[in-house]
């Protein structure tokens, strides 16, 4: 089973996130990045599927040298390999990320597709659906689990007020969801070997693209702190009753939501 | 330049999401400021009855693809007779729900059709003739008004985030011919919870952290019942394994925001705040005084929750009598 996990490197979700005096970037400084919490999920189950079925498992990301740390750890989880993309000056939308994920993959040789359904920074949703119909494969996306039997996969998915099963013909593209897994740790022998095992750059130009059709359609104009909010009231009272009793005449008459 | 609004209706067992009334109602503002029209797609099975429903919302024109092939949603089917209908019409802009349904179908479509996408949009404004969407990233740390081109433009908007306002409109209803090329997937089991709100709809939310100190969440569902609202959990209680994934608030869970948010024993780590803070009133009940969630809250009750909840409950129950 040829098995490639999509992964991007992220700000850890405990960042505090402040504003480039641009006003349409984000200050890098003090930010810890990690691997999407979602890709780890990806990078397991594509681990879980090798130690099954046997076979390759193959990271790629799009992002600047840096996020070649976050392939890294995967590879130490036990990957087999990783590529990463540069794409140098060009800011890349959801899009143009799709886009030069494809053109590395193409000529490729895969089975499945594992990747997170979001990335928590830019929350964009798109790439890796994006991505499988740039490719003309089916996606599934919000998997909670998976079973693969004869050419085709089936997951469970996570949708509002329930769950559904879905199945599709392989080569697929899955996108994870929280409850798929229990993602490992990298062990200490495994961070020593990621050290040795394949990882390799490219440019746009390596992918035979231009940057002419990479621009983005989607741009950020400006960049604002949401609406701070501040403490209210804190209930005082004797007992649990009274405060309770104040709590619900304040929301009803006050409030006005109840 | 005239632009109409194409709202892509979502339908769920027979009945409409609560957020493509929203979306009719958005697209309408828009509309008018593009000096276009309003025109809406449904899609699914068996589902001729069902069109008429959106004719309060101040569409021109309704157009209804109904076929068994599309009767539970796959990301490819639908892509297939989406695209077919834009390239019909041609639309300027196509709006859907940020639901999961919305968010798949609109980034599949955006590959397909070369177009900008912004997802999980909470304000929309056309500026210069060019559509400009406020959009949360970093889990609603951060708001990026984005502006897209190109034609058409596709926009998924939050639930929640807008005013339904029902309207005239023409509401002709018009059948799409529905012709599909290879399906690769395919729906073979579904399950729902009947009458369930889900977390990013529902107008009330009733959280439940650390401080539950367990799995049993009776109390916080019977406060749920009492106002009608749907249950949530901080990440550290799906941690615990004490609920589902899904039931999760945050920035690595679901963005929230209701008319009334009450958190019970939840510290409010900010990952968790990123994904409630637009919540219109917040309510904290945590024994905690310091707990960082008191700090954000309109109303807290300093207390155990174990005591304080049951008590909410029993009081709602009676103001509803």
């Amino acid at each position: 089973m040829e098995i490639l996990v999509l992964l991007k490197q992220v700000p850890a979700t405990e960042s505090l996130i402040a504003i480039a005096n641009d006003r349409v970037s984000i200050k890098p400084d003090g930010l810890k990045y990690v691997m999407n919490p979602y890709d780890e999920l990806a990078v397991e189950e594509a681990l879980r599927i090798r130690e099954s079925q046997g076979g390759t498992v193959t990271i790629l990301s799009v992002g600047p040298a840096k996020a070649a740390e976050a392939i890294r750890t995967g590879l130490a989880m036990g990957a087999d390999k990783g590529i990463l993309i540069d794409p140098g000056n060009l800011t890349c939308d959801g899009l143009a990320t799709a886009k030069l994920l494809a053109a590395a993959i193409k000529p490729m040789t895969y089975d499945i597709i594992i990747a997170g359904h979001r990335a928590v920074d830019d929350d964009n949703f798109q790439v890796a659906t994006a991505l499988a119909e740039l490719l003309g494969i089916p996606n599934i996306s919000m998997v909670v689990k998976q079973t693969l039997a004869d050419g085709k996969i089936r997951c469970l998915c996570t949708v509002e007020g329930g769950t559904k099963e879905v199945e599709a013909t392989l080569p697929a593209l899955i996108a994870t969801q929280r409850g798929l897994n229990d993602p490992r740790y990298a062990s200490l022998p495994g961070i020593m070997k990621a050290k040795k095992k394949p990882l390799e750059t490219r440019s746009i130009a390596d992918l035979g693209l231009d940057a002419a059709g990479l621009q983005p359609l989607v741009t950020i104009k400006a960049l604002k702190m949401p609406v701070e909010r501040k403490g209210g009231r804190v209930i005082e009272g004797d007992s649990v009753a009274v405060k309770v009793a104040a709590l619900v005449k304040a929301l009803h008459e006050e409030a006005k939501v109840i | 330049m005239t632009h109409n609004v194409l709202v892509v209706a979502e339908q769920i067992q027979g009945v409409f999401r609560k957020v493509t009334f929203e979306a009719l109602s958005a697209g309408l503002k828009l509309a008018a400021q593009t000096g276009g029209e309003l025109q809406a797609l449904v899609l699914g099975s068996g589902i001729d009855g069902l069109a008429a429903d959106l004719k309060a919302y101040g569409a021109a024109k309704i157009m209804v693809a109904d076929d068994a092939a599309l009767a539970d949603f796959t990301t490819e089917a639908y892509t297939q007779v989406l695209a077919g209908v834009i390239e019909q019409v041609q639309p300027g802009i196509v709006l859907l729900g940020a639901t999961t349904q919305g968010k798949d179908l609109a980034a599949r479509l955006s590959a397909r059709l070369n177009v900008a996408l912004a997802t999980d949009c909470v304000a929309l404004a056309v500026e210069a003739g060019q559509v400009v969407a406020t959009r949360p990233m970093y889990g609603g740390k951060i708001l990026a008004d984005v502006a897209l081109s190109g034609t058409p433009v596709i926009v998924s908007l939050r639930p929640n985030t807008q005013t339904i306002a029902p309207s005239a409109g023409a509401g002709t209803i018009e059948k799409v011919a529905v012709t599909l090329g290879a399906v690769r997937s395919q729906v073979v089991a579904k399950q729902f919870e009947s009458g369930k709100v889900d977390l990013t709809e529902a107008d009330i939310v009733v959280t439940g952290g650390r401080g539950m100190g367990g799995p049993d969440f009776s109390a916080i569902e019977a406060l749920a019942e009492a106002l009608g609202a749907a249950v949530g959990a901080s990440r550290s209680a799906v941690d615990e394994g004490w609920r589902s994934a899904a039931d999760q608030v945050g920035q690595t869970g679901k963005t929230v925001s209701p008319n009334l948010y009450v958190a019970c024993g939840v510290s409010g780590a900010i990952q968790h705040l990123a994904g409630m803070s637009s919540s219109k009133v917040i309510v904290a009940v945590n024994k905690d005084p310091e707990a960082p969630i008191i700090g954000k809250a309109d109303y807290a009750l300093v207390d155990d929750l174990f005591e304080v909840v049951p008590a909410l409950t029993a009081e709602i129950k009676k103001l509803k009598k």
